[in-house]
């Protein structure tokens, strides 16, 4: 019995590249499930808009290893994805959805504005990209954390529900520390209480994932695997 | 996607001053806009059709949204994803259209979530393999395309000028569409099965597109008059199957009817009998997803009701702040 997943060469650039693909690609996936379902019309375009932005990204990152991005995004299998657990968690409610943007967004923006001097030119290209997208996305999200955070009871109530629950997922994001900073006055404006750090799960970039990266693969992969070599 | 012009119930000629220069500025090709005078059921039927047309492409967003997860590749899914992502924005801007002529979007999110308003019945049929998308775009974006053209020589400015921009979009998508179905006719056996079984249910329900035969119509064409609308149902229809058999059989695919044939005569494909049954049912409620295209934007908007109270209620924090 053959398999239709493939191998990836265990090089540190590669396995980079990935992680950062994989972020992209899966919380772009998780924003793409939005569509049709949004609490407004205009915010329906956005995040389709940012859903695009990081499906793009994931798709210059892919490229950038030189392999096929099509066999990268639809045969590996889950433990061979790269990506933060954060990215696959199921999106929740709207708050959910735009406090894991605004968490992982500031995470991505600071990665990228310092990757525009990388000494790797593909990456210092992709860079120069990714770094405008993802200010916005900051921006965007930012807005609805405040505006949730400040707006009714209610809509406090959930944000600080979503935080609290995505908290532990932030463990492994580089530079922490300014990382922190980045988010605090944020949360301050939103009236959001920063939760404390204890137990941080797993970075995954090791391949340790959540129950949910396996549902949402499944879903995401079923057509390359169904008929394996056909060009779609 | 689609828009289909109405017909108008003829009311009684008014011969006031100004319907008289209002129909003498439509006949003289002039565009009508918002702050003009027009006739109130001039009025009426445009916010009829602009927002039927709004909420066909919002509604449309769900059938081509089902296949977003799973497309198949990075390059079709970003492209599935920016189609859909267009439709929504032709809704937006359509809605705009709609709200020159007085009446708020909430009052039309309203007629369509009650049950109240029509959207294009090509929506309550269910996409159910990826062939389905390509099939979409190729037939329903293309009958979208020869229903929308005249459309952007309407008579109101406002719906004229966003149809050049959506018309633009539509036939992008609908070439997008035919390369999907290209490339499937173009693979292995089951994908072009997968594409002959997509047409099969997709082209009888397109061609009810374009509304009722022209000789079962009741009302007396206002429409054509008001150059809201400039060509019949049976024409556009016509038009439609014309362009798009031979794009058929290019690519080895069958049509399901057995009375299709060449006319050498007339220079038209001649087509069987269109089952207007199944089409007043669905219109009337009884399609195979109505029920779910309606439930799915109703559970958007009461599940988004506190997000909008949320920013209401910080934007009316800020301007007390202010």
């Amino acid at each position: 019995m053959t398999t239709t997943s493939i191998a990836v060469p265990d090089e540190p650039r590669i396995q980079t590249l990935l992680g950062l693909a994989d972020d992209a690609l899966i919380l772009g996936h998780r924003l793409s499930e939005w569509t049709g379902h949004a609490p407004t019309l205009e915010e329906e375009l956005a995040l389709a808009n940012i859903a695009l932005d990081l499906i793009g990204q994931a798709r210059m990152l892919y490229q950038a290893t030189g392999l096929d991005e099509d066999a990268l995004a639809y045969l590996r299998d889950p433990p061979q994805f790269r990506n933060m657990p954060i990215a696959e968690l199921p999106n929740g409610d709207f708050a959910f959805t735009m406090v894991r943007l605004f968490l992982v967004s500031v995470a991505a923006d600071r990665f990228w504005r310092n990757a525009v001097a990388s000494e790797d030119p593909t990456i210092a290209a992709i860079a120069a990209k990714a770094e405008k997208e993802t200010a916005y996305h900051v921006r965007h999200a930012a807005a609805w954390v405040i505006r949730l955070g400040d707006g009714t009871p209610e809509s406090h109530r959930r944000a600080q529900t979503a935080l609290n629950a995505l908290w532990p997922y932030t463990g492994g994001f580089a530079d922490r520390a300014g990382w922190l900073q980045a988010v605090a006055p944020v949360l301050s404006e939103a009236t959001l209480v920063q939760p404390a750090d204890g137990w941080m799960q797993p970075s995954g970039r090791d391949g340790r994932h959540t129950e949910h990266l396996g549902h949402l693969l499944a879903e995401m992969q079923i057509l390359p695997r169904t008929h394996p070599g056909a060009t779609w | 996607m689609y828009s289909q012009a109405l017909n108008t119930k003829e009311t009684a000629a008014d011969t006031s001053p100004e319907a008289t220069r209002f129909q003498a500025r439509i006949d003289a090709e002039d565009r009508i806009e918002p702050n003009d005078w027009m006739p109130e059921a001039y009025r009426r039927t445009l916010i009829r059709q602009i927002s039927q047309h709004a909420h066909s492409e919002i509604v449309g967003m769900l059938p081509e949204g089902n296949w977003i997860t799973r497309a198949p590749s990075l390059r079709r899914k970003a492209a599935l994803l920016a189609k859909v992502q267009d439709e929504g924005g032709h809704g937006l801007y359509l809605y705009a259209a709609a709200e020159t002529l007085g009446v708020a979007r909430e009052e039309l999110t309203d007629q369509l979530l009650s049950g109240r308003a029509k959207y294009s019945s090509i929506f309550n049929y269910p996409t159910l393999t990826w062939a389905d998308i390509g099939t979409i775009g190729w037939l329903v974006d293309g009958a979208a395309i020869m229903n929308q053209i005249p459309l952007c020589r309407c008579s109101f400015g406002p719906y004229a000028r966003a149809m050049v921009r959506i018309c633009r979009e539509e036939s992008f998508h609908q070439r997008q569409g035919y390369e999907i179905v290209m490339t499937l006719c173009q693979g292995t056996p089951e994908q072009k099965a997968m594409a002959q079984d997509a047409l099969n249910r997709w082209w009888w329900p397109c061609l009810m597109m374009f509304g009722p035969p022209d000789g079962a119509s009741e009302h007396s064409d206002t429409s054509m008059r008001w150059k809201i609308k400039r060509f019949s149902n049976d024409g556009l229809r016509q038009k439609f199957v014309d362009a798009t058999v031979p794009q058929g059989r290019y690519l080895g695919l069958t049509f399901p009817d057995p009375d299709l044939r060449f006319d050498d005569e007339s220079g038209h494909w001649r087509f069987g009998p269109i089952d207007w049954d199944e089409f007043r049912r669905v219109l009337a409620g009884d399609g195979p997803c109505n029920r779910e295209r309606l439930e799915a934007r109703r559970k958007a908007h009461d599940d988004g009701a506190w997000v909008r109270e949320a920013a209401l209620a910080y934007a009316a924090k800020q301007r007390i702040a202010a």
